[in-house]
């Protein structure tokens, strides 16, 4: 995916994006989708990324993913592009990626497969009884709510143990108690979170530094001290203002 | 693929239990190929009204217009259907080789419409009035279905990320299946017993068929990777 050569220290970070831009098919070029976003992201961080709508914070995902190719720049986990380190990455979206047609086990099972996970039955177990849907184990996704639904997208994306963990906009569908769960099982992951929400109070007590998106750039970077959800909603105000 | 010949395996198999999964649960693709292949055979039998002898010249062009009409619902609903629930994404981000997500696919397609020719051909034998080669038929709509199947599980890859691709995907498939669909036509031919006339020779073509099966399988496998690729 990426053509450049990746910087020599992206190698100890968990996360690098060097100089991204991205496009949309038809989209203006001068109005891209992210423009010139550089990022590093250590191991067993956690950072919030803030913006209005339409800042980029899901494209970001995305490219870090390897969904999505950059049009200009690199991206690298450990070091590594996105497209060769898919087993290291776990991903949870707003929309659930669930089969509708198969049980909250099977997809956890399917998930648990592909991604080699050893003695899959009883990781994936051990995700639904963590999430607290073991008593819906051998119901069809279809038939859950969309809560319930939100909860297995979340077992699944930690299925497998991943070490960067990219969560876009996962509060979609869940309750509080749900959120708080979430949080729980974000912060005994262990993992390098990449974490884009509107719930900037979640966040903040989630995260331990916060970017934000305007117009696809890097508006404000707060890099160091505990998170003021406060003073992250000025800054996603003032960005929201001023796009 | 090589370098981890078990995981493969295990991943691929748990591609085709998911395929097998979702459409024996959904029904959605077999019933709507089966239903639509009787109605154009049905339509085709009160088309013609033919003696014996023209309905064998006739059938193997109508059982294979049938059969790729048939087919390209199949192949429309196998990709659109992950794109449109973004479980295709699902897909895109397992550390999976691209080629076990094409083979399950493939085999996904082959398996609607080898169900749709188990339907089709004793009801085209009924409405037709044909006697068959079983065997040689067999063989024929095999390798047919594997070189149909195969250019167009690439093709619908490749068509799942556009806007129009129910449009699309015929527009591409059936231009480039015209070698396959020609030999396939031939060698069907050739199964089908005219009264009185002496058995024809379906060798040649289906060997044809089979080189024509190699070459769409091997060259699909190998492009696969950049049909699926993202956004």
């Amino acid at each position: 995916m990426s053509e450049a050569a990746p910087p020599p220290e992206a190698a100890s970070q968990a996360l690098r994006l060097q100089a991204v831009s991205a496009h949309y098919q038809g989209q203006s070029v001068t109005k891209p989708a992210l423009a010139d976003v550089t990022l590093a992201v250590q191991p067993g961080e956690r950072v919030l990324i803030a913006g209005p709508n339409g800042a980029g914070k899901s494209t970001l995902l995305r490219i870090a993913a390897g969904l999505m190719r950059p049009s200009a720049g690199g991206v690298w986990l450990h070091g590594v592009e996105p497209r060769r380190a898919r087993q290291v990455i776990g991903y949870l979206a707003h929309a659930t990626l669930l089969y509708d047609e198969l049980t909250a086990q099977e997809n956890l099972l399917f998930a648990a497969t592909l991604y080699g996970v050893p003695e899959p039955g009883a990781r994936v177990e051990t995700m639904l009884r963590q999430v607290g849907l073991s008593s819906r184990a051998d119901s069809r996704v279809d038939t859950l709510s969309r809560g319930q639904q939100q909860r297995v997208a979340l077992a699944r994306a930690l299925v497998h143990r991943p070490a960067v963990l990219l969560l876009d906009e996962p509060d979609t569908g869940l309750d509080a108690a749900a959120f708080d769960l979430l949080e729980e099982l974000v912060r005994d992951a262990e993992s390098t979170v990449l974490l884009a929400t509107h719930d900037l109070q979640a966040g903040a007590r989630l995260c331990q530094r916060t970017v934000v998106l305007t117009d696809g750039r890097v508006s404000h970077h707060a890099t160091s001290g505990p998170l003021d959800a406060r003073d992250i909603e000025r800054h996603v105000r003032g960005a929201a203002a001023s796009a | 693929m090589t370098a981890n010949r078990p995981r493969y395996l295990r991943q691929l198999r748990a591609l085709l239990w998911k395929e097998a999964l979702v459409e024996s649960r959904s029904r959605e693709t077999v019933l709507a190929a089966v239903i639509f292949a009787l109605l154009i055979l049905v339509i085709f039998s009160f088309a013609f009204d033919l003696r014996v002898d023209q309905a064998a010249a006739v059938a193997p062009g109508v059982l294979w217009v049938t059969f790729s009409f048939a087919g390209d619902i199949a192949l429309g609903r196998t990709f659109a259907r992950e794109r449109d629930r973004r479980t295709l994404d699902v897909l895109l981000l397992a550390p999976v080789d691209r080629s076990a997500i094409y083979l399950a696919k493939l085999a996904a397609v082959v398996a609607t419409m080898l169900l749709v020719e188990i339907v089709a051909v004793p009801a085209s034998i009924g409405l037709f009035n044909l006697r068959v080669d079983g065997p040689r038929l067999a063989l024929s709509l095999g390798l047919g279905t594997l070189g149909f199947a195969g250019v167009g599980t690439l093709l619908a890859a490749v068509t799942a990320h556009t806007r129009a691709r129910e449009a699309l995907l015929p527009l591409l498939l059936f231009p480039l299946q015209v070698p396959v669909i020609l030999a396939t036509v031939k060698s069907t031919a050739a199964a089908i017993q005219v009264p009185g006339g002496e058995a024809a020779d379906a060798g040649s073509w289906l060997a044809l068929l089979a080189g024509f099966d190699v070459l769409f399988l091997g060259l699909s496998v190998l492009l696969f990777d950049y049909a699926i690729a993202d956004d």
